[in-house]
Order: structure tokens, then sequence, then C-alpha cells
């Protein structure tokens, strides 16, 4: 069984299960574990579509 | 005296032994089953998630034919691919013995999926470390 994601999908879910960890792992107590799980999801996709961007220009 | 000593010190040795076996145990339990070090801790939660982080990108990145690397490979690359791999523990184990992941990586998705498996490894050695760290009472 394969499966087919495309650039952006595959940053989503590399973003989402890497938060995950990183905020259990990082951080005391369940309040901060969340927190800084999504802090590090908004960082992850706010880099991919930084990363987009600045392609974006360098092609033009 | 000295018996009064002994008999005040005696109860704590106890718990400092078992302490001592889960800073072996759980991280050799984590690095085998990823999230596993947690959950014989008590930290149902925390372990499901993690179980099912690391798990579920080890396996997109093998449904994306990503490329599992051996420990012979020659280049300085494939050796840190090896290291990698090496920490997802029981899952790169079972994809070694049913030789899965070793096409070529021929398109992009791929590479995107080699790129899964190493850093669902690389992950699984960071929650080992968490592991850790809560059996020897560093982290609650």
């Amino acid at each position: 069984m394969t499966i087919q994601l495309t650039h952006f999908s595959a940053a989503l879910v590399f973003a989402l299960f890497a938060s995950v960890v990183f905020g259990i792992t990082h951080r005391e107590t369940t309040r901060d574990m969340v927190r800084y799980g999504l802090y590090c999801f908004v960082l992850f996709l706010g880099g991919v579509f930084l990363a987009g961007w600045a392609m974006w220009l360098v092609r033009r | 005296m000295a018996n009064s000593t002994t008999a005040k010190t005696k109860p704590a040795a106890e718990p400092v032994h078992r302490d001592s076996m889960m800073a072996v145990i759980a991280p050799a339990v984590g690095w085998l089953i990823p999230g596993a070090g947690h959950i014989i801790q008590r930290r149902w939660i925390r372990g499901v998630l993690l179980f099912t982080s690391i798990g579920a990108m080890f396996v997109l990145g093998l449904m994306m034919q990503g490329h599992i690397y051996k420990a012979n490979g020659g280049d300085i690359l494939d050796i840190l691919g090896f290291i990698g791999d090496l920490g997802a523990g029981g899952m790169y184990i079972v994809t070694l013995t049913m030789s899965w992941g070793q096409g070529a990586i021929a398109f992009a998705t791929a590479d995107y999926g080699t790129k899964f498996m190493i850093v669902a490894g690389l992950l699984n050695f960071i929650a080992v470390a968490d592991a850790y760290h809560i059996a020897i009472g560093k982290k609650q």
C-alpha cells in the first residue's frame, strides 16, 4: 500500500507529529505542553509559508 | 545508636533501587516501542500520543516508499540516515526483517518518506531521553 502526499500536506503532517513530540518532551505541565506544541506547529507552518514565498520571489 | 541509624536509612534504600532499575528499563522499552517508556511509568496519555505520533510518522514514511538505511552504508550521509532510522527501535527492526523500504528513491514523495522515517527515529530518541528524565525524577 502506497500513499502520495503533496509537498504541503507532507509538511503539515510532519509539523503536526513533530509538534506533539516537542510539546510533550520539552515542557513540564500539561498546559505548557499544549501551548508549546501549538507554538511549534505555528512556527513549522509559518516557516513553510515563508520559505514558499521566498522561493516565489527568488524565481521571479 | 548504630541500629537506629540503620533502621532509619533502610526503608529509603528500596525506592532508590526501584528508581535506578526504572532508569534503565524505561529508556530501553521506550526505544523498542515508542511511548512505552512513558506508559510503564503511568504517563498514559503522553505515551499514547508519542506512540501515535512517532509510529504514524514512520509508517507514513514507509507508505510513501521511503528508503531505510542499513548499518553497512559506506557514505557518511548513509551512516547518519542509519543512526536516525535506528532510533525507531522495534519498527526499524521489523522493517529490516520484512525487507521493506529497500527501493531506490526515485521521486519526491519517496524522498519525503525517507526523511519521515529518519525524523521519526530522532523524535523517538528525544522521547527516550524524556522517559529517562521521568524515571530519575528530573521531570514529573
